[in-house]
C-alpha cells in the first residue's frame, strides 16, 4: 500500500487482489463524502461503425440491476440526499456519487453491484437510444457545436479521436443490445477501473468496506487499448459548414501531443497566455480572457466578439483549439488573417518572462477553486490516477513553475504552425 | 473519527454588519479554504428600464468595468486577471447582482475594484460601442437559440409583453441599438446608490478588516435621491390556455415549455411548492415528468419541471426539448401527468421522501464557499432570519400532504395551461 503526500491530507493508493486501483483521501471539512468509479474505457475504444457505445453504456448504468431494479437506486440516492450523475469522455468514463458520509455504503455497494451485474433489458436499451438521438438533436441545434464535430472529424484520420463521443446517429440506430452487452462485460471490470473517495471516513474503516464490496469481483483479460499512431499532419485542413444562424464562428484547432509529452505544460502557458487561463481537472473552471493576447489583437478591433482557448488532457496526441464568435457580417477569413498576423511575433521571440509568470498565478488560483470541496478532490484523485500521472495533484503547479520561456517558444513552433491545424469556417446562408 | 466542521450556516457564524450609509456586508470564515467569493446587489434592475430602451439596465451593469475615473478597462482587466480573480455584474428585475473571486491575497484588489466599479464608472464611448456590438451579437445568437426563445415566450405569455418578468432583462436589438455611454451614464447617476445594498463574503475572511476596506472605499456614498425598490405587481393566473410557437427553421429539436403562475417567494405557499414541484419533475432522475417521459418513453433528453419564485408572481413549469416528429406525444404525456398531479395528488410516501432529501441535501449544497454565498444571498435579499437554514427542517417537517395537493391545484390548473414553443415547426403543436 503506497501513501503519497497530497494537499493537505494523506492520501493512499493500492491495487485490490483483482486489480481494482483505490485511492483514498480523507478530508474532515464537512460530513460528506464523494466517490467516483473510473472505467479506462471512453470514445476512443470504439472502431468505425461502433461509435457511441461507451456514453450509451454510461447510460444504461442508471437503469437499475436485479438488487437495485428500475429507479430504485435513483430514489434511494435522492432520499439520502446524495447527487450522483456521470462524464463519458474521450479516454474515460467516470461515474460519481456525493452524499453525506453516514450512507457511504450505499454508494459502494450500488457500484460494485452495477459493474457486474447490469442486465441491458431490451426495453431499456430501445428507450435509452432515443434518448440519446434527442441529447444528439439538442446539440446539433447549436451551430458551433456541428463546427466543432467538423473540426474534430478533419484533424483525425485514423485515431478514434476523431468521432464523436456521443456517436453518429447511423451507428446510434445500428447497434444492438447484444452488441453493448458484450462491450461492458469486456470493459467494466475491477482491473480496468479506478476507484477514488474523499471526505469523512478514516482510511482503515475504507479500505475494509471497499474490500467487502469490491473484493469478489472478478478480473478479466482486457482489451488491447494501443492504437495506431495518427499520421502528422503536413498541410492545412480546411472544413466549411454554413447554416441559416446568422452569427459566423470561426475554429482553429492545433494537433498538439499526449499528456506525458515533455511540451505538455508550457502549451498549458502559453494557452493562457493567448486565450485565458482554463483549468485541466475534469470540471475545467476558466476565468475572464480580456487581457489576454489574442482579446487584445482580434476583440477591441471588431474581428471577434469573443474568443476561448480549449486544452484537452488526454492518453493520445489531440488537439488545442482556438474558438471564435464572430459579429453578424464580419468575414471569417479576414479573422484568421489577422490571427495568423498577431501569432507571428509569439512565434518568432515567444512570451515575456513577466506572461510566463502570470499564467503560472493564474493556474495556482483555478487550481486552488478547483479543490474546494470533496467532491472536486475526489475527481481529481480518480482523474490523475486513471490517466497515470497521480504525480501532478502535488507536482501540477511546480511543473508549470518549471517552465521557461525557451520551452514556450519551442513548444510554440512545433505545434502552433499552420500546416499543423484545421480550420474550421461557419458562414451564415441566405435561403429564398 | 474527526467531527466535521459544522456545515450549516446560522446566527453563530454568520457576520453582519451595517455600514453608516446603510450597506450590509454579511460573512462566513471557512477555515479549509485558501480563497474567497464574493457577491451582492443593489436596486438597479431591469425593471426601471423605459420599454423603449430594454436593456438599459443590463447594458449598464455590463459596462461598470470598462473604465472607471481611476482606472482604464485595459488596467482593470490586468489587475483582476494577474491574480487569477474574477469580478463581474449581471441585471435581473430587481436588482443587479455583483459576483468574483479570489485568493485571500487578492481580498483588497477585488473589493477595491468592486467600489470604483460602483461608484466612479465612466462609460468610455468607444468601449460602450465594442460592448454593445457585443451585446448585439448575444442577442442574435438568443433569436436563433430554441431553448431560450422558448423561455422569452413563455415569460411574455404569463406576464404580458409589458410587465418587468414579462420582457428579457437583455432587451431587443431595436431597444439597445439606439443606447449610448450618456444614457448609460444617467441610469446609473440616477439608480446606483448605497440604500437596500448587501454585499457577501464567503470563505478566507476576516470580516472586521472587510468592513472596514469596505467602509473607507463605500462608507462615504450617499445618493439622497436614489428611487426606492421597485414594486413588481401580482399577476393573475391564467384562465385560458395560451399557446404561442416560434418558428425557427433547420433546428433538430423543439423546446417546449408548459405551465402557469406560482407564488412569490415569501408566501406561504411556497414550500409547499417547492415539494410539490420535487416530486413532479425534479425529485431523482427529473421527478415523475423525468420518469414518463425519459426514462419510460424515451423521448426526451431533458423533461423536468422548474418552479421560479421571486419577490412578486413566479412561474411553474415544465420544459422540454424533443424531436418535432415527437413533440404531441410528449405534450400528451406532460399533460396527463400534470392533470394526475392535480387530480390525485401526491401520496405521504413521496412527501417523505422529499423532506429527508431536502434535508439530507442541505450539507452538500453548502459545502463549497459559493453556496454559501447563495444562502447568505437569500438571507440577504428576502430578510431571511440568520437562522433560516438551521430551522430549515422545521419548515419542510410542518409541511402536510394536504397542504402540497392543496397548493397543486390552486396553482396548476390543467384547463389553462401556457405553452410557449420553439423550433422548426412552421405551426404550433396544440398543447391543450
Amino acid at each position: 500500500m503506497g501513501r503519497t503526500t497530497g494537499l493537505p491530507a494523506l492520501t493512499t493508493t493500492y491495487h485490490l487482489n483483482n486489480g481494482l486501483r483505490v485511492c483514498l483521501k480523507p478530508i474532515h471539512t464537512a460530513p460528506i463524502v464523494s466517490l467516483w468509479l473510473w472505467y479506462r474505457h471512453g470514445s476512443r475504444d470504439e472502431p468505425p461503425g461502433e461509435t457511441g457505445r461507451a456514453h450509451w453504456i454510461e447510460h444504461l448504468q442508471f437503469k437499475g440491476t436485479p438488487r437495485y431494479p428500475g429507479d430504485e437506486i435513483n430514489r434511494q440516492i435522492a432520499r439520502v440526499g446524495g447527487i450522483w450523475n456521470a462524464f463519458t469522455y474521450l479516454d474515460w468514463t467516470a461515474y460519481f456519487v456525493t452524499l453525506p458520509a453516514e450512507h457511504v455504503d450505499l454508494a459502494l455497494s450500488m457500484e460494485a453491484d452495477r459493474m457486474v451485474n447490469n442486465p441491458f433489458h431490451p426495453e431499456d436499451v430501445q428507450a435509452e437510444r432515443t434518448v440519446i438521438l434527442s441529447e444528439m438533436e439538442g446539440d446539433l441545434n447549436n451551430p458551433y457545436a456541428r463546427l466543432s464535430d467538423a473540426v474534430q472529424a478533419a484533424a483525425f484520420q485514423v485515431h478514434p479521436y476523431g468521432h464523436p463521443v456521443i456517436g453518429y446517429r447511423q451507428d446510434l440506430l445500428a447497434t444492438s443490445r447484444e452488441d453493448l452487452y458484450a462491450r461492458y462485460r469486456r470493459y467494466y471490470r475491477p482491473n480496468n477501473a479506478v476507484l477514488s473517495l474523499a471526505g469523512h471516513f478514516e482510511t482503515a474503516d475504507m479500505v475494509e468496506r471497499i474490500q467487502r464490496y469490491f473484493g469478489d469481483l472478478a478480473p478479466a483479460p482486457l482489451p488491447d487499448r494501443r492504437l495506431p499512431d495518427e499520421p502528422p499532419l503536413t498541410a492545412e485542413r480546411r472544413v466549411q459548414l454554413s447554416g441559416l444562424d446568422q452569427t459566423p464562428f470561426l475554429q482553429i484547432a492545433y494537433r498538439t501531443p499526449a499528456l506525458n509529452h515533455p511540451d505538455t505544460f508550457a502549451i498549458h502557458i502559453l494557452g493562457s497566455f493567448l486565450a485565458g487561463p482554463a483549468g485541466i481537472s475534469v470540471f475545467g473552471g476558466s476565468l475572464s480572457n480580456k487581457t489576454s493576447y489574442l482579446y487584445r489583437q482580434l476583440v477591441p478591433n471588431g474581428l471577434a466578439a469573443s474568443l476561448h482557448g480549449s486544452a484537452h488532457i488526454t492518453y493520445d496526441p489531440f488537439i488545442f483549439t482556438f474558438g471564435f464568435t464572430l459579429h453578424k457580417g464580419s468575414q471569417p477569413e479576414k479573422t484568421l488573417q489577422a490571427f495568423d498576423q498577431a501569432m507571428q511575433p509569439i512565434l518568432e521571440t515567444g512570451i515575456s518572462a513577466a506572461s510566463l509568470r502570470r499564467a503560472v498565478k493564474q493556474a495556482r488560483a483555478l487550481f486552488a477553486y478547483g479543490i474546494e470541496t470533496v467532491t472536486q478532490q475526489a475527481s481529481w484523485l480518480g482523474y490523475l490516477e486513471t490517466l497515470n500521472r497521480p504525480d501532478l495533484m502535488s507536482t501540477y503547479i511546480s511543473r508549470l513553475e518549471a517552465v521557461t520561456q525557451e520551452d514556450v517558444l519551442r513548444a510554440a513552433r512545433a505545434w502552433f504552425r499552420p500546416e499543423n491545424r484545421v480550420v474550421g469556417i461557419y458562414t451564415p446562408e441566405k435561403r429564398p | 473519527m474527526t467531527a466535521p466542521h459544522t456545515a450549516i450556516p446560522g446566527a453563530d457564524d454568520i457576520q453582519r454588519s451595517q455600514l453608516p450609509n446603510g450597506i450590509q456586508v454579511f460573512s462566513r470564515r471557512n477555515p479549509f479554504s485558501p480563497a474567497v467569493v464574493i457577491g451582492g446587489f443593489l436596486h438597479a434592475g431591469s425593471a426601471f428600464d423605459p420599454p423603449e430602451r430594454l436593456g438599459l439596465a443590463a447594458f449598464t451593469a455590463s459596462a461598470l468595468m470598462r473604465g472607471t475615473r481611476q482606472r482604464s478597462f485595459q488596467q482593470i482587466y490586468t489587475l483582476l486577471e494577474d491574480a487569477g480573480a474574477s469580478l463581474g455584474f449581471s441585471a435581473g428585475v430587481h436588482t443587479i447582482s455583483f459576483n468574483g473571486r479570489a485568493l485571500t491575497e487578492d481580498i483588497p484588489t477585488v473589493l477595491g475594484l468592486l467600489a470604483e466599479a460602483l461608484r466612479f464608472p465612466t462609460f468610455p464611448p468607444t468601449q460602450v460601442d465594442q460592448l454593445k456590438t457585443q451585446i448585439l451579437t448575444g442577442l442574435d445568437l438568443r433569436a436563433r437559440d430554441t431553448e431560450s426563445m422558448a423561455a422569452l415566450t413563455f415569460d411574455e405569455l404569463i406576464y404580458g409583453a409589458s410587465h418587468p418578468y414579462g420582457r428579457p432583462n437583455a432587451g431587443f436589438p431595436e431597444t439597445v441599438a439606439p443606447l449610448q455611454s450618456d444614457d448609460l451614464a444617467a441610469f446609473h447617476a440616477r439608480h446606483y446608490g448605497p440604500r437596500g445594498m448587501s454585499i457577501v463574503l464567503v470563505g478566507a475572511v476576516d470580516h472586521q478588516e472587510v468592513v472596514s476596506r469596505l467602509e473607507d472605499d463605500l462608507g462615504d456614498w450617499h445618493l439622497p435621491a436614489q428611487p426606492p425598490p421597485a414594486i413588481v405587481p401580482a399577476v393573475p393566473p391564467p384562465d385560458r390556455p395560451r399557446q404561442r410557437h416560434i418558428q425557427i427553421p433547420d433546428k433538430e429539436q423543439v423546446d417546449v415549455i408548459i405551465g402557469t403562475t406560482a407564488p412569490p417567494r415569501h408566501h406561504p405557499d411556497f414550500i409547499p411548492a417547492m415539494i410539490g414541484n420535487a416530486i413532479l419533475g425534479q425529485f431523482g432522475m427529473m421527478g415523475r415528468i423525468g420518469e414518463v417521459v425519459r426514462e419510460r418513453a424515451g423521448l426526451a433528453y431533458y423533461a423536468y419541471s422548474n418552479l421560479s419564485a421571486s419577490l412578486s408572481t413566479g412561474t411553474w413549469d415544465v420544459s422540454a426539448g424533443v424531436n418535432p416528429a415527437n413533440l404531441s406525444r410528449a405534450l400528451a404525456l406532460i399533460r396527463e401527468e400534470l392533470r394526475r398531479f392535480v387530480e390525485e395528488g401526491v401520496s405521504e410516501e413521496e412527501v417523505k421522501d422529499i423532506r429527508q432529501g431536502m434535508k439530507n441535501r442541505l450539507p452538500l449544497s453548502l459545502e463549497a464557499n459559493a453556496g454559501v454565498l447563495t444562502a447568505l444571498l437569500n438571507i440577504a435579499r428576502y430578510d431571511l432570519d440568520l437562522d433560516y437554514y438551521r430551522r430549515f427542517n422545521e419548515r419542510l417537517d410542518a409541511v402536510t400532504v394536504e397542504q402540497v395537493n392543496q397548493v397543486a391545484r390552486r396553482y396548476i390548473r390543467p384547463a389553462a395551461l401556457v405553452c410557449a414553443s420553439a423550433g422548426t415547426l412552421e405551426e404550433a403543436t396544440p398543447c391543450a
